[in-house]
């Protein structure tokens, strides 16, 4: 059975018509897929066949080791979405983006294909002056409103500044992993394993922790 | 696995906001981004006014409600997809727009000041205050401590996280008792702690409650400290009548007691009520001559999304008003 209806299937489309030069949907699932893999598998599907703009790559967590290894996927199910040179890498999503996720998903291929809403000069200039490995991890519940803006700040940075790699990860997909940073509410935000706040913070509160480390 | 997709689906309209600048004097200042303040924003601009909008998040409230079943024009809509769409009716101005800032403080004069988190400081000749509500808070031992470690205020985005626990809901209305429902299909146990002896919520939600065998409901108890150091670890439930305090060993506890208006910027600079919200008058207009302001953050009985818009509107008339006749 397909995951989008007809009505959802033209909602996507028309969000998706937004996306102006080619990207990729970089897929990490195993040969025995796990229950979630299969439906990302799908909802990566699906979502491809929306836009010719949209190509797909599936690969193997354990026999792609390689590929696991240059985009750094620990986990699965993982998408990585990519342009075309893959010259961005650090917009990643650890579990569906179902939910109000999607929302945070299609910003991501919009934005990933060039079409970013201007960032105030002064913040720009902060993001670029970023030299050191940053690795955000956004947890979120698919059911949580406002995780989707928290996500989307995560990932923007990762388009700016490719020392930055930013990860939604569904918190319920991955349980131990919330566990380990204590997560109870909803966006948490966890910036290099060090740095934590939670809730849908603006850029700049972000870059505040980012510019400790 | 059931899944759902939470879309706004929406038409995509071209931007033509502009950044909020400090060196412009705005005909009108809007501080907010509710309903009250996008409905406000499209009525100013329509007048031809030189408009600004200042706010940290865009939808307030509206935002975190899951579906809206009362806004006229649209039967059902999820809280999300009613913002975007007021969002983008707000877009299509040249509107000076900053968002992910908060402004802080509002000076009167002839000319309004407004000090904003950005660090700049910006000018109007009239100001519409719109800054709504945010959740209120117990101000017991451990509450801001072990916020987001157990302590929450949003069960729709961390009920998920509270599979297999056990957990206490602060309140009795509607939405202390939707909190409920929804943690008693996932918790261990729901503990419900209610000040007043009976619940104030909809005898629907009420009924839905009755079917769960896993809650409880405490009446006339409250809250005296939350404990526990990286976590929520246990919390002491005072017992009103009896005089007697109980510690229960929880892992959560959702504080659903209502609201509280955002005041904190126009504090000596308005009159407020009571219950802190500033007082406005039936054209928005608060004690401060070129000072208005509208929706839930005001005196306005009924705080509902369509009633915040309509006070937007309202506000916003009043405002272009003020402006054409004090030139």
């Amino acid at each position: 059975m397909a995951l989008f209806d007809d009505k959802v299937k033209s909602q996507l489309s028309q969000l998706l018509s937004k996306i102006k030069n080619p990207i990729a949907i970089n897929f990490f699932t195993q040969e025995i897929e796990c229950p979630t893999c299969q439906t990302t598998h799908q909802f990566v599907e699906e979502i491809a066949s929306l836009n010719d703009k949209i190509s797909i790559n599936v690969y193997d967590f354990l026999k792609d080791a390689d590929m696991a290894k240059e985009f750094g996927i620990d986990k699965i199910p993982a998408i990585v979405v990519t342009d075309a040179t893959k010259s961005i890498k650090g917009v990643r999503f650890f579990g569906i983006p179902a939910g109000y996720e999607i929302n945070s998903f299609i910003a991501a291929c919009v934005e990933v294909s060039g079409v970013t809403e201007p960032l105030p000069e002064a913040i720009l200039s902060r993001i670029k002056k970023i030299a050191k490995p940053i690795h955000i991890q956004v947890f979120v519940t698919l059911t949580c409103p406002y995780c989707p803006a928290a996500v989307a700040t995560a990932h923007r940075l990762a388009i700016e500044n490719p020392n930055i790699t930013a990860d939604m990860i569904e918190s319920t997909t991955f349980t131990p992993l919330a566990v380990k940073h204590n997560v109870s509410s909803v966006p948490k935000v966890v910036i290099n394993d060090i740095y934590e706040f939670v809730g849908a913070q603006p850029i700049n509160v972000f870059l505040d922790m980012i510019e400790k480390i | 696995m059931e899944l759902t997709f939470n879309l706004p689906g929406l038409e995509t309209i071209e931007q033509r906001t502009v950044p909020l600048d400090s060196s412009t004097l705005y005909d009108v200042l809007i501080v907010g981004g509710g309903p009250a303040a996008l409905t406000a924003a499209v009525y100013c601009m329509r007048k031809g006014v030189k408009t600004g909008l200042i706010t940290l998040d865009v939808g307030g409230q509206v935002a975190e409600t899951s579906t809206v079943e009362n806004y006229m024009g649209y039967r059902h809509i999820e809280g999300i997809s009613l913002v975007q769409r007021f969002k983008e009716q707000v877009e299509q101005f040249e509107i000076g727009f900053l968002q992910g800032y908060k402004a802080t403080k509002v000076i009167d004069g002839n000319i309004k000041k407004v000090e904003c988190e950005d660090g700049n400081v910006y000018q109007a000749k009239s100001i519409i205050i719109t800054t709504g509500k945010r959740w209120r808070r117990l101000n017991v031992p451990g509450e801001s401590e072990l916020t987001g470690k157990g302590v929450a205020y949003c069960a729709i985005c961390d009920a998920p996280l509270f599979k297999d626990k056990d957990v206490i809901v602060v309140g009795g209305g509607n939405s202390a008792i939707e909190a409920a429902i929804d943690l008693a299909k996932l918790a261990i146990s729901v503990t419900v702690v209610q000040l007043l002896p009976a619940l104030t919520a909809d005898k629907v939600l009420i009924d839905e409650l009755s079917k769960f065998t896993n809650v409880t409901i405490l009446y006339e108890h409250e809250i005296k400290a939350i404990h526990g150091t990286s976590a929520v670890e246990a919390v002491t439930v005072h017992d009103i009548k009896n005089k007697k305090d109980n510690t229960l060993s929880v892992q959560g506890i959702f504080i659903e007691i209502g609201l509280v208006p955002n005041t904190e910027l126009v504090k000596n600079v308005v009159s407020l009520n009571e219950y802190g919200e500033i007082i406005i008058d039936c054209s928005c207009r608060t004690s401060r001559p070129g000072i208005f302001a509208a929706g839930d953050v005001t005196s306005v009985p009924y705080k509902q999304i369509i009633i915040a818009a309509g006070e937007g509107a309202k506000a916003a008339l009043s405002a272009c008003d003020y402006v054409l006749t004090n030139k």
